[in-house]
């Protein structure tokens, strides 16, 4: 059984030049956890492998569940010399949390809590 | 416990331009900051500067200080603080004067700030041995150098507090740090040292988070269907005291969110190592910041200690790199991808044959899952896509054979194709973006009150 990442995590992306961080952000701790064990610098980079990224480093900003990744040079030259659409990045984070997950034993834990209005 | 009020009514050159006069009407507010600048704005300033001296500036800016006039009469207190002076920061102050003036409000200074554009003293910097080599591939600028159109230091919060404390209601500046047009009033009304890391640090937090504007209060948010009313978005204001402490939320009769969330993501939007956020006036530590949500739509952010200022500016630089154009045709199925893959690769056959093969091409196919090409596949045969070509070459005629070229399709192309709407595409001159550092005892941020 596989969940998309979406399930337990949130995000966003942008540009710095022709490089793109990805910010992916637990819902909750024991979704964090997870992230930290599997989301890895290698998987990111295998995932976005088609784009070519130079390297991916990841960085961990615990206080906010989140980790960012950096990816060098996967912008086809950034805001100005990219014939892409999509020339800042702003997708990559959606298109990173449609990634397929093996679905965690404590999913419970890790899925948004509802939001009461 | 003092606290001041900062709102940002505009996250960049092309933002909602009612935002600013929402803001201002609704926010309560002590500090409107306005701001404008992507990393490229400034070579397309630096050419509307060249065709006319008087411009350089975005006009929006002047815009919305017309219709602002009425509220700084009802708001005497409200001062405003923006980068829009873009290329011409004097030139924009001289017509922002003429309509101050013009609604009565002669008492209100305004501030200038330059010394950011080092082009004039480009050649003189580079002789005394400033390379501005390049951030990322390390070559040094003479490489391009006479391709270079705009060379801008971003500035520091330093220069508008000298306007503030000369008495300036509205303060406008060249190419500042984003985060630092919130820096500049806290510092001001709160009296921190420049070597008070952590009270910098706070405030810089508070900037980067209102920077973008309503990417803070439910715009962009993963959750977006929990946003109430995002038609109705509500522009960000940061409630910050003189212990760096502070809150964020938005107007109380507007939509959108101000949650952990919306801030979490905000925090790192545009952000690489989060322990050592860059500015000219700190640097910020992202992962010493704690979130609470207080209230609804109201979020208290905590930071701990901040880090010295490098020695360096950032520099943005543009240099001239050609020509481009891209063209949309609708391609319906079935066969959609399939047909829009064709259909690309004929138009590209056919200005290889015309001797006009360009440098660079690329064709997309949105709809089939081209926005991130190869990372997310489609299995499923689309009713219909977008075929996207867009092409790059140092010649301009051969990006203008293309816009040319692609509308041929409509009759001698595959089945389904249509869409042929708004004429030819236009070509646009392409500025590379090129980032450096520099000394800063290589620049001189100056101010002066009109």
């Amino acid at each position: 059984m596989t969940v998309r990442l979406s399930e337990i995590a949130h995000g966003r992306s942008g540009d710095k030049g022709n490089h793109a961080n990805v910010a992916i952000i637990a819902n909750t701790p024991q979704g964090f956890l997870w992230l930290k064990q599997h989301l890895t610098q290698a998987a990111v980079a295998r995932y976005f492998e088609p784009l070519g990224p130079a390297r991916v480093i990841r960085f961990e900003a615990a206080n906010v569940l989140a980790l960012n990744f950096m990816l060098y040079d996967v912008l086809a030259g950034g805001a100005s010399l990219s014939l892409r659409s999509d020339v800042q990045g702003k997708t990559l984070a959606l298109a990173l949390l449609q990634m397929e997950i093996k679905t965690p034993s404590n999913l419970a834990e890790m899925t948004r809590p509802k939001v009461t209005h | 416990m003092k606290t001041i009020r900062i709102g940002n009514g505009c996250g960049f050159w092309g933002d909602n331009i009612d935002a600013p006069i929402l803001l201002a009407e609704q926010g309560r507010l002590d500090y409107l900051t306005l701001e404008y600048l992507a990393e490229l704005s400034m070579s397309i300033l630096a050419i509307q500067k060249q065709r006319d001296p008087k411009g350089g500036f975005p006009g929006d800016l002047l815009s919305a200080l017309k219709r602002l006039t009425p509220i700084l009469k009802s708001q005497p207190g409200l001062k405003i603080i923006t980068n829009g002076g873009g290329m011409n920061a004097l030139g924009c102050a001289e017509q922002a004067r003429v309509i101050l003036d013009a609604a009565g409000l002669v008492d209100r200074k305004i501030g200038v700030v330059q010394g950011d554009d080092l082009l004039p003293v480009l050649d003189e910097l580079m002789a005394q041995g400033h390379p501005f080599q390049n951030m990322d591939t390390g070559l040094p600028l003479s490489t391009v150098r006479d391709r270079v159109v705009s060379v801008n230091a971003y500035l520091g919060a330093a220069p508008i507090v000298a306007a503030l404390a000369a008495g300036c209601s509205i303060v406008i500046t060249g190419r500042v740090a984003d985060a630092s047009l919130a820096v500049a009033p806290a510092v001001h009304e709160f009296g921190w040292d420049w070597n008070d890391w952590d009270h910098l640090s706070a405030a810089t937090v508070a900037g980067h988070l209102i920077e973008c504007g309503a990417q803070v209060t439910g715009g962009l948010w993963c959750n977006w269907a929990d946003a109430a009313d995002l038609g109705n978005v509500g522009y960000p204001i940061v409630e910050i005291g003189p212990n760096g402490t502070f809150e964020i939320t938005k107007p109380s009769n507007t939509g959108g969110a101000v949650n952990r969330e919306t801030v979490s993501e905000q925090l790192l939007y545009e952000v690489g190592d989060p322990a050592a956020y860059l500015t000219p006036d700190v640097v910020a530590d992202f992962t010493q910041v704690s979130l609470e949500e207080v209230a609804a739509d109201r979020v208290r952010v905590t930071t701990k200690t901040g880090k010295p200022a490098t020695d360096s500016y950032k520099i943005s630089i543009a240099y001239r790199d050609g020509f481009a154009a891209s063209g949309t045709l609708l391609i319906f199925g079935p066969n959609s991808v399939a047909k829009a893959k064709k259909s690309g690769a004929m138009l590209l056959e056919r200005l290889a044959r015309a001797g006009s093969a360009p440098e660079l091409s690329n064709i997309e196919c949105l709809g089939g899952g081209d926005c991130v090409p190869g990372v997310i596949s489609t299995t499923s045969d689309p009713p219909e896509v977008v075929l996207r070509v867009s092409v790059r070459d140092s010649r301009r005629a051969v990006v203008e054979r293309f816009t040319k070229e692609i509308a041929a399709l409509v009759t001698s192309g595959l089945p389904g194709t249509t869409g042929y709407t708004g004429g030819r595409p236009q070509v646009r001159e392409v500025f590379a973006y090129w980032p450096a550092l520099v000394a800063k005892s290589a620049v001189t941020p100056s101010w002066s009150v009109l």
